[in-house]
């Protein structure tokens, strides 16, 4: 009876037991028992629609389990429990109760069987997660954080209005594979990419997640982006528009990771960069390539909160994550450096670590389905991520030119949740199996043949080469440049001048682009304060005179209109 | 018994209006509030009454006097009016027992004698104006209510001058709408020679081509449009509302402008109908067009007010706009969407200005800069203003979602995709405003100087929180609400010629 209430339910209650508990580690270390119980539900619960309740004139389908929400709720949970414990030391109540409602009304979503339950947790991860964002309590997390709901939200209206539109056409609100074939499946589409952080549509997240506090970004990183994947998977597998969208996805933040200087930003353009992959898996759209897509989501989860993780610990200790004051960290944060290098690796499909295991699937698949054109891309984003994830990211932080600062190794809840996550990272990588097992198709697959690892390998020491090309060439942001290498000057120039020129002209034209929409919006803003605040025509006090007038004239048009009736 | 339950209609309005003045003779603070606490109860035991009788069995007619209409005046209960009539004296029940520490704190406390007075008489007004099948009926209870509102209003004045002039200029609009609406039915009474509803309804029809009885529908749509504060004639409805004392802002926001609605429904579908050429130009080409600037005006005005009084008050207007774009669609969907709202706005509106009034208790005024940081220190008066507030942006499992959901379905019933883009799109504005205040409470800093606060009093935290509970308990079992109003809008539509 227990296990088919709904897993949003057991969030809710526990958010609510948890903050009658005193503030402290007792309230800290109950909450870690919600996502454990979410498990213990999902490993005993039966595949079916288990809760439905009559609302308006439709049935909602509160608890659908099949293979595919199995896969995302069960790394769900197990990314709530990660974060919750990553968090263990944050005292502030606001934090703790919207991380556990964040983490419910995303499994809640997984779980809706109807397009209105999606809708109602689709809004709810909205109206939670932005609490995230303002906790960092700046004027600047404010704005971001205001910014985000709103997009977030527009992203649930049009859900809304893509549902609407189809219980008036079909008279169904199940959410199930319709293919993208009309305006309500559109609008619907559009809300999904909208979470997705499809090309254009992304700027809410690298706008919002390194706005966060250094546990917030943790929790962000891991739901709503993933949460739309499942939708996409869900609802438009197979749609090959999605394989060229994906391919956007993957290319774009590549070049933007590799200029930024923040390196939260740098792992929000790599966690887009991530989504292209699975967005590319479920364009394509075969039981392999939907495997991939699930596998890569559940290893995803794992190694992008671990790299925010070791990023947040960071910034836990020295306040900042920028590139240009960090290095040298090893020395002091050991531990911490450590994870990060198993996360990177990760991130970046070393064989024995999770990514390999998972990217490999949507490889194949492509290659298998003859997308020869769309495998180059995956590879040549490969080496994009190996070389600002897999490199950038340790490389300046704990090693490079030594910042001189000596901070503390992180807290020791912050060190147990990235050990367990790198347990995890290393131990689907090396042993894929259990994960293979559960994913929503019966594949029989193998990694590990030898090309695949060493194609792989080829791709990594490319991927380390341009890396060092990069370094040397003062590309990059570091002050080293006095350090001359032996490479062939004119090739050393060309290549340089080929990629900062490339990254700039990018970086300018988006930045023309960005200048010139706030323009317009600033503007817009100026204007309605100007027409609508307290001082303005609409929002002040009319002199009763002039309310006459109108009323006169209002009175005309209605004698007039009535007139004209007959 | 039985002679009792044949005069329920009458007692309605009857005990009520003769408690008034017995409620100026009593003495103190305490009585006063006492005798208008018994009242509004007794009242919405009648309401509950007469709508399960209606319900049941149908409308009932009552013969004031015993004279037969249309020569007497006659009381008329059908489902409608049964469920504005339990709306008004549900948040009056609701509303009483929130009053007696809010009127005292903001009150004179000589004057709660004349206080409770006016608020009974305004209460009788807006139950007379509801249960009568009268028009000329409708206009003297609307000046009994419009005129003890002005004294409600003007009552603000010991917190804030600036409640005179206030009243004031809703004096002098209120009754140029309400001499509009005395014109019209004058005209139609000129024509038909009858007063009575059912009867002007039966022989206005072969008269759809008289210039006077268009004339006269011109008159009443816009002298109730003012009273309704349909965009824009709202000027009057922020002022009032901002400066009146907390509890009268609670009862007028969430049934005055209501039962305005209900008459300009009452005339559009029980007098005249959406068969007569005139009624549908007046739907499109001024419904239509003015409830949408409604929405959008309204609530942007909303954003930018510093005062959350005021604030909510802009976003009535933008509210008044969906209820009125309802009527505007013409079809049941969004006619239902008409009638919720009248209750679901109540909800919200009910439980948003009596946390405001929780505010106003502790800290005196209610600005945005004021209750910065009062998040941690009011939790329970600051998560009540976050639920309603849901409910306001219309979250599903809140009323204001079913209430949305049916506004969205009735534009696409019509295909008119833009109209049911454009409410989505005002939600977003909905949830600027209301996001900027839980903002300010739960991250902002306490302006220097205020000490520490206390939360509100459980005598006002419990029906708040009655309101913000009713908020989501009809939101997620809107079964009564959604029949009721279903009912309502096939009645309208089905009879409407």
């Amino acid at each position: 009876m227990l296990e088919t209430i709904p897993p949003i339910f057991w969030y809710i209650i526990g958010a609510v037991i948890t903050l009658i508990i005193p503030n402290g580690r007792f309230r800290a270390t109950a909450m870690l028992l919600i996502p454990l119980a979410g498990i213990w539900q999902l490993l005993n619960i039966p595949h079916g629609d288990h809760i439905q309740i009559d609302f308006l004139d439709y049935t909602l389908t509160l608890f659908r389990v099949d293979k595919l929400s199995f896969v995302f709720g069960l790394i769900f949970n197990i990314a709530a429990f990660l974060s919750l414990l990553y968090a263990w030391h944050v005292r502030d109540p606001i934090q703790q109760v919207m991380t556990v409602l964040y983490a419910g009304a995303a499994i809640g979503a997984v779980f809706a069987g109807d397009l209105i339950s999606l809708f109602i947790f689709w809004e709810a991860t909205a109206l939670t997660s932005v609490f995230l964002i303002w906790a960092r309590g700046t004027e600047g997390a404010y704005h971001t954080g205001m910014r985000y709901l709103i997009i977030q939200v527009g992203s649930g209206v049009l859900l809304l209005a893509g549902t609407l539109l189809l219980v008036t056409q079909t008279g169904s609100i199940a959410f199930i594979d319709r293919g993208l074939v009309d305006l309500a499946t559109l609008l619907i589409f559009i809300a999904f990419g909208i979470k997705c952080a499809f090309p254009l549509l992304h700027n809410w997240l690298q706008d919002a997640y390194p706005a966060s506090t250094a546990t917030g970004t943790v929790v962000l990183s891991a739901f709503t982006t993933k949460l739309a994947i499942y939708a996409l998977a869900r609802a438009y597998p197979g749609t090959e528009i999605l394989v060229y969208i994906g391919c956007v996805m993957m290319i774009f933040p590549v070049f933007f990771a590799a200029i930024e200087n923040n390196l939260r930003k740098v792992l929000a353009y790599s966690l887009n960069n991530q989504l292209g992959f699975m967005v590319v898996g479920i364009g394509i759209g075969t039981p392999l390539a939907l495997n991939g897509t699930a596998a890569h989501a559940f290893a995803h989860i794992l190694y992008k909160a671990l790299l925010f993780m070791s990023m947040g610990a960071v910034l836990h200790r020295t306040g900042t994550t920028k590139a240009s004051e960090l290095g040298g960290l090893y020395r002091t944060m050991p531990l911490t450096m450590i994870f990060c290098v198993v996360g990177a690796a990760s991130i970046s499909a070393f064989p024995l670590f999770s990514g390999f295991i998972s990217k490999s699937l949507i490889q194949s698949a492509a290659a298998n389905e003859g997308y020869m054109v769309v495998w180059v891309i995956m590879l040549i984003a490969s080496v994009g991520v190996l070389e600002h994830s897999g490199i950038k990211i340790p490389f300046f932080t704990f090693f490079g030119h030594d910042s001189g600062k000596r901070p503390k190794e992180a807290p020791w809840n912050m060190l147990l949740a990235m050990f367990l996550t790198s347990s995890l990272c290393i131990g689907l990588g090396i042993y894929p199996a259990p994960l293979y097992a559960i994913l929503p198709f019966e594949v029989e697959y193998d990694p590990y043949t030898t090309t695949h690892v060493v194609t792989q390998f080829q791709v990594l020491l490319f991927a380390l080469l341009a890396f060092c090309v990069l370094y040397r060439s003062g590309v990059y942001p570091v002050e080293i440049r006095a350090v001359n290498i032996d490479f062939d000057w004119i090739y050393r120039r060309g290549l340089r001048r080929i990629i900062s020129s490339l990254s700039r002209g990018i970086d300018t034209a988006y930045s023309q682009v960005t200048a010139g929409l706030n323009g317009i919006v600033g503007s817009i803003i100026a204007s309605s304060r100007r027409h609508f605040g307290p001082i303005g025509l609409f929002g002040s006090t009319t002199r009763v005179g002039s309310a006459v007038a109108w009323i006169s004239a209002l009175l005309l048009i209605a004698l007039v209109t009535s007139y004209s009736g007959s | 018994m039985s002679l009792l339950s044949e005069h329920i209609p009458v007692l309605q309005v009857a005990v009520p209006l003769l408690s008034a003045p017995l409620c100026s003779l009593l003495r103190g603070v305490r009585l006063p509030w006492l005798l208008a606490l018994a009242v509004s109860w007794f009242a919405f035991a009648i309401s509950i009454l007469l709508l399960i009788q209606v319900m049941d069995s149908g409308d009932i007619s009552y013969h004031m006097g015993n004279w037969a209409p249309p020569f007497g005046i006659e009381y008329r209960v059908d489902v409608i009016n049964a469920f504005v009539l339990l709306i008004i004296s549900g948040i009056s029940a609701v509303a009483l027992p929130y009053a007696r520490l809010s009127v005292a704190h903001e009150v004179d406390p000589r004057r709660h004698g004349q206080f409770y007075t006016a608020y009974l008489l305004c209460l009788t007004g807006l139950l007379g104006v509801t249960i009568t099948g009268d028009a000329f009926n409708i206009f003297v209870f609307l000046e009994i209510s419009s005129l003890s509102a002005y004294v409600l209003i003007a009552a603000g004045a010991r917190q804030d001058r600036r409640a005179l002039t206030a009243a004031y200029n809703y004096l002098v609009l209120g009754t140029v709408g309400a001499t509009f609406f005395v014109i019209g039915v004058g005209l139609l009474y000129m024509v038909t020679g009858t007063l009575n509803i059912a009867d002007l309804a039966e022989r206005i029809r072969p008269l759809a081509d008289n210039r006077a009885v268009q004339a006269g529908f011109a008159f009443i749509i816009i002298g109730m449009g003012l009273k309704l504060a349909m965009f824009p004639m709202h000027t009057w409805l922020p002022n009032a509302y901002t400066y009146a004392p907390s509890t009268v802002t609670v009862f007028l926001a969430s049934t005055a402008t209501k039962v305005s609605v209900y008459v300009v429904l009452r005339f559009l579908f029980t007098v005249f109908g959406p068969a007569y050429g005139f009624v549908g130009l007046t739907f499109e080409y001024i419904f239509l067009p003015l409830a949408i600037l409604a929405m959008f005006i309204g609530s942007t005005a909303a954003i930018y007010q510093t005062n959350l009084k005021r604030l909510f008050a802009y976003s009535s207007v933008a509210q008044l706009g969906y209820i009125v774009l309802g009527i505007a669609l013409g079809n049941i969907a969004g006619l239902t969407a008409t009638v919720l709202h009248l209750f679901n706005h109540a909800l919200m509106k009910g439980a948003l200005f009596m946390a405001l009034g929780c505010v106003a208790l502790r800290i005196g005024a209610v600005s945005i800069n004021g209750v910065r940081g009062l998040g941690r220190e009011m939790p329970w008066t600051f998560a009540a203003i976050a639920g309603a507030g849901l409910s306001l942006i219309g979250v599903p499992s809140t009323v204001g979602f079913i209430s949305k959901w049916y506004l969205i379905l009735g534009a696409l019933e019509n295909s008119w995709w833009p109209v049911a883009l454009l409410i989505v799109a005002s939600s977003l504005l909905a949830v600027i405003y209301v996001w900027k205040i839980i903002e300010a409470a739960y991250f902002g800093v306490a302006p220097e100087g205020r000490g520490p606060v206390a939360e509100a009093p459980l005598e006002m935290l419990a029906p708040l929180w009655l309101m913000v509970v009713a908020n989501f308990y009809f939101g997620i079992d809107a079964d009564l609400t959604t029949s009721v109003a279903g009912k309502v809008a096939a009645t309208f539509l089905g009879s409407g010629s």
